[in-house]
């Protein structure tokens, strides 16, 4: 029964967060963009999103006659899953948390692998030539930032001694991960948007060259999936990075685990929408060889000498 | 002068005195040569490759229908003429050649060999004159839809729909448009496969964000690597040409707004400035003051929105908010002052429509030390950003060689390090008068040509600032009869004076015959009009040199072997309107 209250609870929270940080994202980019954003729904245009989630409910449910059917219905659906998914194992707070898996990062990782193969497939069953570009930079890209993306988080693990997510927040009782894990933390960070697939790694969906790339021919709710899924991304990165490397829920005791765990997140998230308002787009194969040709090897030279200082103090 | 006539002397010695056939005088001095059609070739390439200080630089190619012609002053008999309008940088002189054709559907010698960038120029003049150019490559219509019936600037060729009973597509009629929009590359020259590849085309437009308007490229592709581009114009052409003949001298004015949709005045210069050295108007210095301070204005705003624009291709999407901010203070000093936005078709022939109002300078001030702030957080944002450098530095480089062959013009051309500003070289409105420098670049990438137009807005805020601080005193319009309309304190003294008003506004004034041009540096390039007066209320022919028209037809050269990416890159640096390319 307690497992069903939780479950409910963090379906219910991440994807109210989600919808909500449509419209944050939309405000604070208005803010940084000299302009005013939505402000006409409810107050400070917060009921925005829900007008919007109610038109697209509501729009016809249109699959293009060349795509690939099947394909096509089932590429959103496995994105939401596995982002969904990989919550499960996000400690937010002491007693907080769905599932107390041992192999906990491994979940994270193959689940974000195979959340490529929604844009990949989606791409595909689209038929159309943008999307496959799209679909094309975005294995492209995959290949790039996964094999970084795992090898910077494994000092975390090393020094945590586990696979837990948990016990990795529990091993940072006395000092944050992010201190002796800077040059993980950077590249994980870098993975993470790429992983995310936002400014400036919107390489697959590049707007002014490939339309929408990926999601060309999407509209309603299978185009609402993949909208709602870029966000559940984006709270999910940054719940995995303070996680690993911010202490998850730990903070002052004076207000609740809970608060610091989201208020840690909610940091990031504005993070990573600073980062949408600012940066021009790389070439992906400028983004592959930042990959291959630094944050690869910083990453490996980050394992050895975490390896080491383990090994010898 | 002198040298240019030595020229014409070459020429004759060179190849007899026959191949030129008659000299003409024009209104704006530029020698102006009739050579014979089956000379055109040699004597072009002559001109281009063989002399000393040659005419490296075709700046227009166009034709005229003379068939309706009154007053042709012993010019040769021509049914239709061709004008090859060329630019010599070391003489700093233009001379215009000439070629009298006959008949019905008239043919003459391409000159693509000699000039790459004449393949599009005689492909409009196919398109809209149906005269033929033998051996061209690839002589297809360029402007109008390839179903068209008949070639526009013909003076039998309609100039308005309501000429026609009303249009009504039946349902063959469809099916016939449809099978000819089919894509198939062949007709467009490209190989469906090599050897190792089958090659993807994908189309770029009509409707795509990174192509600023309607424009079709079509590209092959091999992966992501461009084979080839072949860019469809034509969906924004409006006819402005065929409008110029139909229009009064004086209600022409506000269509050339809308060629440059984004330089607004700078538009309107162009044209007065020819239509006065038709009439002979000197302008009062008060007028030329107005006019360089407002055409500057236009040429930060235009500069605004292309920067903008070209950061939201590079996948930037704060700044085009910025400089839209700023492009809005400048509409602002702009409506004080002319009573329009972005069109204030606010220039008149011989002066502008009315004086400054009381207290403009103030706004103007304002935003002249405002402004210079921002240009340094643009340069923050945008130029020394990492990832916008490798985006754009050694992406579609292009050498002045290459840029003069070409027909570029403009912020393009001298960020190839050419010193080229048609507001040095070729002063107007009194511009020598001002101090300002003119930015160059090295390398020709689009790096160098953001550098170079960034640069050029605090230049023309420093001509702007030295417009506020010594605005003479005076008229705002000429005494010249032919200004337009008269000022009205001089209407409404008697019956003679109120009738003059009266002819000007419902007929249009009456421009002496002749021809001219002068060309400015608009900008996106450099914009001129060529207009032909035959003694009539109305131009007998407007020509319209548009610098979009070349940079575009240079797009498939400098990007060939670069990404897709790139490609919105190269676009986005190039600075392109789409209503200028097809005007």
């Amino acid at each position: 029964m307690n497992y069903a209250f939780i479950i409910a609870g963090v379906l219910l929270v991440v994807l109210n967060i989600a919808a909500l940080l449509i419209w944050l994202e939309r405000r604070l980019l208005a803010l940084w963009q000299d302009r005013y954003g939505p402000n006409r729904v409810g107050p400070f245009g917060i009921l925005q999103v829900l007008a919007d989630v109610i038109k697209i409910f509501f729009k016809e449910d249109w699959i293009p006659p060349f795509s690939d059917k099947p394909v096509f219905v089932m590429a959103p659906g496995i994105l939401m899953a596995t982002i969904l998914l990989t919550f499960a194992v996000i400690p937010f707070a002491p007693g907080f948390l769905v599932f107390d898996s041992n192999i906990a990062i491994l979940f994270f990782l193959g689940n974000s692998s195979l959340g490529v193969y929604s844009i990949v497939l989606g791409g595909w069953a689209s038929n159309n030539k943008y999307s496959l570009l799209g679909a094309m930079r975005a294995s492209a890209q995959m290949l790039t930032y996964e094999v970084f993306m795992g090898i910077s988080i494994m000092g975390v693990v090393m020094m945590a001694d586990s696979f837990s997510l948990k016990e990795i927040v529990e091993a940072q009782e006395k000092t944050w991960f992010i201190f002796p894990q800077f040059a993980g933390f950077l590249v994980f960070l870098v993975a993470g948007i790429a992983e995310t697939h936002r400014l400036p790694f919107d390489i697959p969906e590049a707007e002014g060259e490939l339309v929408a790339g990926f999601h060309s021919e999407y509209s309603g709710m299978k185009f609402g999936l993949f909208f709602v899924g870029e966000y559940l991304g984006v709270t999910l990165i940054s719940a995995i990075i303070v996680v690993m490397f911010f202490g998850g829920w730990m903070g002052p005791a004076f207000l609740p685990p809970v608060f610091w765990f989201f208020f840690k997140t909610f940091i990031f998230i504005c993070f990573f929408i600073l980062l949408r308002a600012s940066l021009p787009r790389p070439r992906y194969d400028q983004l592959m060889e930042v990959g291959w040709k630094i944050l690869l090897p910083l990453a490996l030279i980050n394992i050895l000498a975490t390896g080491a200082i383990i090994l010898f103090l | 002068m002198n040298e240019t006539l030595s020229v014409i002397s070459l020429l004759r010695s060179k190849f007899g005195e026959s191949i030129i056939t008659a000299e003409q005088k024009t209104s704006d001095g530029t020698a102006t040569i009739w050579v014979n059609p089956d000379d055109i070739r040699k004597a072009l390439s002559y001109l281009k490759d063989e002399i000393t200080s040659p005419f490296k630089f075709l700046y227009d190619l166009t034709a005229v229908d003379e068939r309706k012609r009154l007053k042709r002053n012993g010019q040769p008999e021509s049914e239709f003429t061709v004008i090859y309008h060329l630019t010599s940088f070391e003489r700093n002189e233009d001379i215009r050649i000439k070629t009298a054709l006959n008949g019905e559907f008239p043919a003459t010698k391409s000159i693509t060999e000699i000039w790459t960038c004449a393949d599009w120029y005689e492909r409009e003049v196919y398109d809209m004159f149906g005269i033929t150019f033998k051996d061209h490559p690839n002589l297809r219509r360029i402007l109008m839809p390839r179903s068209w019936k008949g070639h526009p600037l013909r003076k039998e060729h309609i100039a308005r729909a309501t000429e026609l009973e009303p249009y009504v597509q039946e349902e063959y009629m469809r099916t016939e448009e449809d099978a000819e929009l089919r894509f198939r590359p062949e007709e467009w020259g490209l190989e469906k496969q090599s050897e190792d590849t089958d090659f993807m085309f994908l189309n770029i437009g009509p409707q795509h964000p990174g192509t600023h308007g309607l424009l079709r490229l079509v590209l092959q592709l091999d992966g992501e690597d461009i084979v080839d581009i072949v860019p469809d114009i034509g969906f924004h052409h409006r006819g402005a040409e065929k409008m110029g003949e139909r229009q009064s001298w004086h209600t022409f004015i506000p269509y050339t707004d809308r060629i440059d949709y984004l330089s607004g005045v700078m538009n309107n210069l162009a044209y007065i400035l020819s239509v006065e050295k038709l009439a002979g108007i000197e302008v009062p210095d008060r007028v030329n003051v107005i006019r360089i301070m407002m055409s500057e204005l236009f040429r930060i705003a235009s500069h605004l929105v292309w920067l903008g624009t070209f950061a939201q291709d590079m996948g930037q999407l704060s700044p085009v908010f910025f400089t839209f901010n700023d492009r809005e203070r400048i509409f602002d000093i702009v409506s004080a002052i002319t009573g329009g936005r972005m069109h204030p078709s606010w220039f008149r022939i011989g002066g502008v429509a009315h004086d400054l109002p009381n207290g403009w300078e103030k706004k103007l001030k304002e935003f002249v030390s405002y402004f210079p702030k921002r240009i340094k957080e643009y340069e923050q944002v945008m130029i020394k950003n990492s990832i916008f450098k490798a985006r754009t530095i050694g992406i579609g480089v292009y050498t002045a060689e290459e840029a003069i062959e070409w027909g570029v013009t403009g912020a393009g051309l001298r960020a190839t390090g050419f010193d080229w500003d048609y507001r040095k070289k070729r002063p107007y409105s009194g511009i020598d008068q001002f101090e300002f420098d003119i930015p160059l670049g090295k390398n020709g990438d689009c790096y160098d040509r953001t550098l170079v137009r960034i640069e050029e807005m605090r230049q023309s805020l420093r001509i702007i600032n030295q417009c506020i601080d010594n605005m003479p005193a005076g008229l705002y319009k000429s005494d010249h009869p032919l200004a337009t309309p008269p000022r009205k304190e001089r209407t409404m003294e008697d019956i003679e004076t109120l009738i003059t008003h009266f002819l000007g506004v419902t007929w249009g004034l009456v421009i002496p015959e002749g021809e001219a041009m002068i060309p400015i540096e608009g900008a996106k390039g450099s914009n001129g009009y060529y207009l032909i007066s035959d003694g009539g209320t109305s131009s007998y022919r407007t020509r319209i040199r548009a610098p979009s028209f070349p940079h575009m037809q240079m797009v498939p050269y400098i990007s060939k072997g670069y990404t897709v990416p790139d490609l919105l890159a190269i676009l986005g640096a190039m600075d392109f309107v789409l209503a200028d390319l097809d005007r």
